[in-house]
């Protein structure tokens, strides 16, 4: 068995060292990689070094963890498995219930020895089912895992709690003008950093929002998610086709723009 | 409001009683009153001044109680008490021929005289009767009129105080923000291994923290200096936490340092500079809080070089904000304000800026 690697993505330096400390008290083999302090550098970093464990805190700067670990699941390359995901929170109530759901591992701040050491033992046990040849229900289980972990309700700040109230009409400013644009006559949505871009058959529109603020606005039989970054109005989409990869790629009915469908996503197109 | 309005309600009839024992005393004194005149006849004077008053009393308090039913069908807000004058005029007027007329026959039955009523009398003689008999009863209605004002007020004050009870409360949950709290307790944890000496001091600073806290919701003010010194423990904590990420800046002019201002009033704008400013962004930024004084205004900013402005309905914004604006319109009313802006200056971020009258 090769060495197990880990990266660890913790914003507070301290607490970092601490569970990295603690780590090499426990499982002495696991061989640190990096220590990155924010979401996007946790992404970065963990597809360039390819950990088999990745630990992610919850609040961090910019992305954060939730938002980490679906983007190194949707990006993770075709085939290979992705890193066992391990979550670390202070006091996140919501977030707790939900690992629980999911099966998700977690640790809470400050790492006590013998819940990390349980942990460890998981991660171990783990790692070494995934060495077993043939074994494909690997790569499906951790996809299946994290699936459920992101559609747990109330996980993560912006999502609010109760039923949202559905979105009729979206009011994107331009210029001095307010377009209205009905949502059935959206195409799709794209996020694009702070923005989300509002793609209809004759024009595209900026709105000053998130994705993740309007996703739950939106009718979820109506408006599929098919990737992290994209949401799409499901009787626009004219087929979905898969490369000689596994990529799957949708095109549309009144437009020339093909989405790609994340491998999170992938498994809403099947025949019926 | 209402529940003391009602809870004054719940008994009318008692206190109807209780208010007819006074009104026979105020017959008796009326009675003695004319009998100074006419002392051998005080047992005649008695005969008709007792149930006068007491008439009078009974069909003007009545028709008020009556008013006030009548007026609460149509109408549920009216005061549960009080119909308003115009009516209450009406009421007076009324009652007072009607209770008159009615003592008189009392005065009547009891002496065994026959002297003529209201009805009977000139004209001339029945109106002055019907003013002098006003008198008391207008007196009397005003002092209840003022007394139920003043137990509104007081009413209105109670609601007041247990307002500012609960806001008190929901800062103090607030502050004692809990991932706050074990995210401090977590790396004080680290620290005590690693770096004894700073874990001392970090906890010294949690300590005066939570006293603060804790005593934010019993004392009213302490001053400006205390307030600065509690928000300095606070990023203390705050940047042993996050480290280099946390810049800060805090200035307090010497003759601005002993002004009572109410305590924690500004932990809630830092707070949500730390949260929704620097913490949303990778490389962090300064807090910086600034006092001065504009006459007679003594002006706090909290400024940071956060991520700024950008969602009005953020959750945790939002809360903090009203409760800052609350405890001021409690303890100033319109004289104190927060406003919330966009920074001006190129560094961007945001600007939370608090005015107070200075109270010598």
């Amino acid at each position: 068995m090769n060495t197990p690697t880990a990266l660890i993505a913790e914003d507070e330096a301290l607490l970092a060292a601490h569970l990295q400390a603690e780590l090499a008290r426990v499982w002495p083999e696991l061989q640190v990689v990096a220590n990155v302090g924010h979401g996007a550098a946790a992404v970065e970093q963990s597809l360039a070094l390819r950990p088999d464990i990745v630990f992610l805190d919850i609040r961090m700067p910019g992305m954060d963890g939730l938002e980490a670990a679906q983007a190194i699941g949707e990006d993770w390359p075709e085939g290979a498995a992705p890193p066992l995901l391990v979550f670390v929170t202070a006091y996140d109530q919501y977030a707790l219930q939900a690992f629980e759901q999911a099966a998700v591992d977690y640790v809470l701040k400050p790492v006590q020895p013998e819940r990390l050491a349980q942990t460890c033992a998981r991660l171990r046990a783990a790692l070494q089912r995934r060495q077993m040849p043939g074994d494909s229900s690997v790569v499906e289980t951790a996809l299946s895992q994290l699936r459920e972990l992101l559609g747990a309700p109330g996980l993560g700040h912006a999502t609010p709690a109760g039923p949202a109230t559905r979105l009729s009409v979206i009011q994107a400013g331009v210029g001095a003008a307010i377009h209205m644009v009905p949502v059935q006559e959206v195409i799709y949505f794209e996020a694009a950093d702070k923005y989300v871009r509002v793609i209809t058959a004759e024009r595209e529109l900026l709105i000053r929002t998130s994705l993740r603020e309007l996703l739950p606005q939106l009718d979820p039989d109506r408006f599929w998610q098919v990737h992290r970054g994209t949401v799409v109005r499901a009787d626009a989409i004219a087929s979905a086709l898969r490369d000689e990869s596994g990529k799957l790629t949708l095109t549309l009915r009144g437009h020339v723009d093909k989405l790609a469908v994340s491998r999170l996503y992938a498994q809403r197109f099947k025949p019926m | 409001m209402t529940s003391t309005a009602h809870t004054l309600a719940a008994s009318p009839w008692r206190s109807f009683a209780w208010r007819g024992l006074k009104v026979l005393a105020i017959g008796i004194g009326i009675a003695l009153l004319f009998a100074l005149a006419q002392p051998h006849k005080l047992g005649v004077s008695m005969a008709y001044a007792v149930p006068i008053t007491f008439g009078c009393w009974f069909f003007i308090d009545a028709g008020r109680l009556l008013a006030v039913r009548w007026l609460q069908r149509r109408d549920p807000k009216t005061h549960p008490q009080w119909p308003g004058w115009p009516w209450m005029a009406g009421v007076l007027l009324i009652g007072t021929v009607l209770g008159y007329q009615s003592g008189h026959s009392v005065g009547n039955l009891v002496t065994g005289q026959n002297a003529p009523g209201l009805l009977f009398e000139g004209p001339v003689r029945a109106v002055s009767l019907v003013a002098f008999s006003l008198v008391p009863g207008v007196l009397a209605t005003y002092f209840f009129y003022t007394r139920s004002r003043l137990a509104s007020i007081e009413a209105q004050a109670q609601e007041a105080q247990r307002h500012a009870a609960q806001a008190q409360l929901r800062l103090l949950e607030s502050q004692l923000e809990p991932h706050m709290l074990f995210n401090t307790l977590a790396n004080l944890r680290v620290l005590i291994a690693l770096d004894p000496p700073r874990a001392q001091a970090m906890l010294d600073q949690l300590i005066a923290f939570l006293r603060a806290t804790l005593n934010a919701s019993r004392v009213g003010q302490h001053a400006l200096s205390a307030e600065f010194s509690r928000i300095a423990d606070y990023l203390a904590l705050m940047k042993v936490r996050m480290g280099e990420r946390l810049q800060t800046d805090l200035v307090l002019p010497d003759e601005l340092a002993s002004l009572p201002v109410p305590p924690l009033l500004l932990q809630p704008l830092v707070e949500n500079s730390i949260r929704h400013g620097l913490e949303p962004k990778v490389e962090g930024g300064r807090v910086e809080l600034e006092a001065s004084r504009e006459g007679d205004v003594l002006v706090l900013r909290v400024r940071d070089t956060g991520a700024g402005l950008a969602d009005p309905s953020a959750d945790g914004t939002h809360f903090g904000l009203q409760q800052v604006r609350e405890r001021l319109a409690t303890l100033y009313g319109d004289r104190a304000s927060l406003q919330l802006a966009a920074a001006a200056d190129s560094r961007g971020g945001t600007v939370a800026t608090i005015r107070l009258p200075v109270t010598p």
